[in-house]
């Protein structure tokens, strides 16, 4: 912003934002939730917004292109579009500015396209409307747009609707769409968040190749830091609807001069970091409402370095030398003590491995699955969401499940706990006691062993129940009656740092961490022996992630319960794990320590699936890609399902056979017709946070 | 754990603000308001009509038949000389008993039976949704006009048959809620806990649908008062000697002609009455939408 500032011609920005303040009307109350934001995209450059939910990310993005919520009002500040004032612009001007040289992709692409219009009817409009090309010629341009985002065949795609294309596709045709009348600033909005990893992976590299090739300005907004330092060049960081620090991204991740931004990083868990290594970071307290902070720094509550001055005055922004930070001590950023630096989990969280089995040889595995299989039927068609899956799990162990959606972990989750029938022939086991297939047969003590927590607290809780109502609920497992049942179920809430007020509260008054906590609660009730847990933290943010998975390690340390562990985020399912199960359409591919399945040999989807991985460090790091898309589950590839995407298949062998889970080493299972030892390995990145 | 609890009371704040906003909204909603105003006033000459009436609604007068509106009768009185305008406000007392009774009825019916086909599915729920859709085809009033004649027709068996009829209306739609709620893993979570299927549905999911079937059942009481009222001017509804709209309409509609004011009060009385109800709903789907 010192540039911007020291420049009197905002001309050759792209975007240029002065003291932008934005209220939303809420009632009767006008609440600001952006103020006083000031930044400056220069041309050809990708600008990277990042922070949390409620941070005001998407707000500013809309007041960019003058397109608020009817309810929301620019109550103070200037926005100048390739040096045009934004505000002064007579309509026709607006849309003019709208359809040539700004252009935005927003999170869901399934919801940017029109349902019932055949891509290329949706895609030849923006040159009717914007160039006056009419019928053949329009879609000759569409189709050359297509090829741009590399679809490898626009004709085809051309003739779809968008329900026939998988995500990522869609999310390619909606960026060809902003790109076709080449704007000046491309607005991206989360563009690959509701993406697989590896799919997010080619999308940006997309986004990449394009932003190189058009050189226009881009304005990236994400909570994902990993992907924004990997796209931007600068960074804007925003806390509470203020732009707290800005810089170059190397030096904002690397030498972060805001403790908000420090904390943020802490809290990752990075690559290779395991939960031996110790409790991952937090930032303590909540983000204020919007609009309730004024007249003192608003992160003052939550930050350790905070004294009696951040309360009583707001910092202004201060000029670091080509980055800024809002803070009255930049300089004490990297110094902000940390909480529970590296402590190792005690003894009793160290799992019992088959390594470890040795010692404690009388106890077999907690949970064993055999042949488990789940076959539904598409129009008579089978669809087969699992198939033959062996696996075990051992008292006080994580086995993390990773794979792409639509590989089977949430089915086979189901098929655990008995929400979903298997296929004849299938066995799940229970400490050597056959269960019964569904969960409506199983006795109080095998539905009492196996719990789960759910991907999205807010629909896993009753919404008409008071947290402490849906707590007695699932304690009645317990037979416990009157004082005694009220005093575990305290005891519970505790367990999860619930106090005793949050219990009269209804779900929606928590926040969705809160809410988790809950959801946590409930699943160890009984005293599980087993919890599933699908994704638990995909809804939640980095800072309140970081707190549960915290939690999840606890509990663990406390009951020694078995987790499965459900995430298609690398670094969370390795923080937990202690074995990891890489599953594609339905099958094990590959099953072992989580440590060798990261450092390999490992199987080549694996490798792709890591090294899709985005990380803070290794921006640069070259990526495996995989061709293609998943398959579709009702016309599943002969032999190894894998080798459409396969980037080392050997041959015909591989269309043809499919291999067998073969033991590379004891305890890691490989399903590859390479051997092992001519695999991929990854050299496991050492890069402990700062 | 301070900061918990000032989060918490923040949070509680803003819930507590949002439950006054949709009372607020309730208040400025002028929708609602003039819907309640009008149900209002029919409700109180329901509840005390022969007070509030000046003067006696079956006192005969074979002196004053068929007069014009005056100051002695501000209606006018009818074919036996009874004051149109006593009977107008007496009328409103059967029929807002029979209706809303005859809705509750059709209310708790077709929530069981929407919570049940919703939850359960299966073939029951295949074979009874297309009952209810050959029932939604038929004329109503034909249908509950067979089953009154078949039956006898009294208060009791009006409410009974057009109760029977809402069931499967109103099924309906808790139905389609309730196959919304049971895709949500708090249900899924109720079975991990060994909870039987009559709790997930009337404990779980039932307080969640609730108010879509209030809604409903607002909307329903609105055709119920027309339905009603259609009934006893079909002879089949509210029995005379009681002072009713619908009756009054049955009797004195071949007098249109040259005594309009034996018709047009009760029916103005009777569209009033649905016009209420009707934008009671309207508010109440409004505010509770907010």
């Amino acid at each position: 912003m010192s540039e911007a500032v020291a420049n009197p011609a905002p001309a050759i920005d792209a975007l240029r934002i002065e003291h932008l303040e934005v209220s939303y009307q809420v009632g009767r109350h006008e609440r600001k939730v952006v103020s006083d934001v000031s930044l400056a995209i220069r041309r050809g450059e990708c600008y990277g917004l990042v922070g949390e939910s409620g941070c005001g990310k998407s707000t500013v993005a809309f007041a960019a292109i003058r397109y608020l919520a009817r309810n929301g009002r620019v109550s103070g500040g200037r926005i100048w579009v390739g040096g045009r004032d934004l505000w002064s612009l007579p309509a026709r001007q607006l849309r003019r500015l709208r359809t040539r040289s700004v252009a935005m992709v927003y999170q869901d692409p399934g919801r940017a396209l029109n349902p019932s219009m055949r891509i290329g009817r949706q895609m030849a409009e923006v040159f009717e409307v914007a160039e006056g090309l009419a019928g053949r010629a329009a879609l000759e341009r569409a189709s050359h747009m297509l090829a741009r985002v590399q679809i490898a065949s626009p004709e085809r795609v051309l003739h779809n609707y968008p329900h026939e294309l998988s995500g990522g596709m869609q999310q390619r045709v909606v960026i060809a769409m902003a790109l076709s009348m080449r704007p000046e600033l491309l607005i991206l909005d989360e563009p690959t968040t509701g993406l697989d990893a590896t799919v997010e992976a080619e999308v940006l590299d997309l986004i990449a190749h394009l932003h190189a090739d058009l050189g226009n300005s881009i304005l990236f907004i994400s909570h994902n830091l990993p992907v924004v330092a990997r796209m931007c060049d600068r960074v804007g960081v925003l806390y509470a609807g203020e732009l707290v620090e800005e810089g170059p991204a190397a030096d904002v991740f690397g030498d972060p001069r805001h403790p908000y931004t420090v904390g943020l990083l802490r809290c990752m868990p990075s690559y290779g970091m395991s939960k031996n290594d110790g409790r991952l970071e937090t930032i303590p307290g909540f983000l204020p409402a919007p609009g309730t902070i004024s007249g003192r720094c608003v992160y003052a509550d939550r930050c350790a370095n905070a004294t009696e001055r951040c309360r009583v005055e707001a910092p202004p922004p201060v000029d670091l030398g080509g980055r800024i930070a809002r803070c009255f001590y930049p300089e004490r950023a990297p110094d902000l003590p940390r909480q529970g630096v590296a402590v190792p989990l005690r003894g009793a969280a160290q799992a019992s491995t088959p390594e470890a089995q040795a010692v404690k040889p009388n106890d077999g595995p907690l949970l064993r699955t055999r042949n488990l299989s789940k076959t539904y039927r598409i129009a008579g068609r089978p669809l087969r969401a699992v198939h033959e899956v062996t696996l075990e799990l051992w008292p006080g162990e994580t086995l993390g499940l990773v794979g792409e959606s639509g590989s089977g972990k949430s089915s086979l989750a189901k098929l655990l706990l008995g929400l979903a029938s298997p296929d004849a022939g299938s066995q799940v086991e229970l400490r050597g006691e056959t269960l019964p297939a569904s969960a409506d047969d199983r006795t109080q003590e095998q539905l009492k062993a196996l719990q789960m927590v759910f991907q999205n607290p807010g629909s896993a809780l009753n919404r008409s129940q008071t947290v402490r109502r849906l707590l007695a609920r699932s304690l009645r497992l317990t037979r416990l009656e009157g004082a005694a049942r009220e005093a575990r179920l305290e005891e519970l809430a505790a367990s999860v740092r619930l106090t005793l007020e949050h219990l009269d509260e209804k779900p929606r008054r928590l926040s969705g961490g809160l809410k988790q906590r809950v959801g946590i609660a409930r699943a160890f009730a009984g005293g599980p022996r087993v919890v599933v847990c699908d994704e638990p933290t995909s809804a939640l943010d980095v800072s309140v992630q970081s707190a549960i998975l915290n939690l999840l390690v606890d509990l663990q340390a406390q009951e020694h319960v078995g987790y499965i562990f459900i995430s298609h985020d690398l670094n969370v399912v390795h923080y937990l794990s202690d074995r990891i199960a890489v599953l594609y359409l339905g099958r094990l591919m590959e099953m072992g320590p989580a440590d060798r399945v990261f450092s390999g040999p490992h199987h080549p989807y694996t490798e792709a699936l890591l090294s899709a991985n985005p990380s803070l460090t290794d921006a640069d790091a070259p990526r495996i890609h995989l061709s293609g898309e998943l398959p579709n589950a009702l016309n599943l590839p002969s032999g190894c399902v894998f080798h459409t995407r396969c980037p080392r298949k050997l041959g015909s062998i591989c269309e043809r056979e499919e291999p067998p889970l073969a033991e590379a080493v004891p305890g890691h299972a490989i399903r590859c017709h390479i051997p092992a030892d001519l695999l991929g390995r990854t050299v496991l990145r050492n890069n402990h946070n700062n | 754990m301070s900061i918990l609890t000032a989060a918490l009371h923040a949070s509680r704040a803003v819930a507590r603000s949002r439950a006054r906003e949709r009372w607020q909204a309730a208040l400025r909603s002028k929708t609602l308001l003039a819907g309640v105003t009008i149900l209002g006033f029919w409700i109180v000459c329901a509840l005390w009509g022969a007070r509030l009436a000046p003067l006696d609604p079956y006192a005969d007068d074979l002196l004053a038949t068929l007069a014009a509106p005056s100051a002695a009768h501000w209606f006018g009185t009818d074919q036996l000389g009874r004051d149109i305008f006593s009977r107008v406000i007496v009328g409103a007392r059967d029929i807002l008993i029979v209706a809303p009774l005859a809705t509750l009825l059709g209310t708790v019916l077709g929530t069981a039976l929407g919570l049940a086909l919703g939850y359960l599915r299966g073939v029951v729920d295949d074979v009874t949704s297309r009952v209810i859709e050959a029932v939604q085809a038929l004329p109503l009033v034909i249908v509950a006009l067979m089953a009154l004649a078949a039956v006898g027709t009294s208060d009791l068996t009006v409410v009974l048959v057009i109760g029977f009829v809402f069931t499967p209306l109103i099924a309906r739609t808790v139905r389609s809620a309730v196959l919304v709620e049971t895709e949500l893993d708090y249900v899924a979570a109720a079975r991990l806990r060994g909870d039987g299927t009559l709790a997930i549905m009337f404990v779980e999911i039932l307080p969640n649908v609730l108010p879509i079937a209030v809604v409903e059942m607002t909307v329903r009481l609105g055709y119920a008062i027309f339905f009603v009222a259609s009934l006893s001017f079909l002879g089949f509804g509210i029995q005379p000697p009681s002072a009713d709209w619908g009756i009054a309409i049955a009797e004195n509609y071949s007098l249109v002609g040259s005594y309009w004011w034996t018709v047009l009060f009760d029916a103005a009385a009777t569209a009033s009455l649905v016009v209420g109800v009707n934008l009671v709903a309207d508010g109440l789907a409004g505010v509770f939408d907010t």
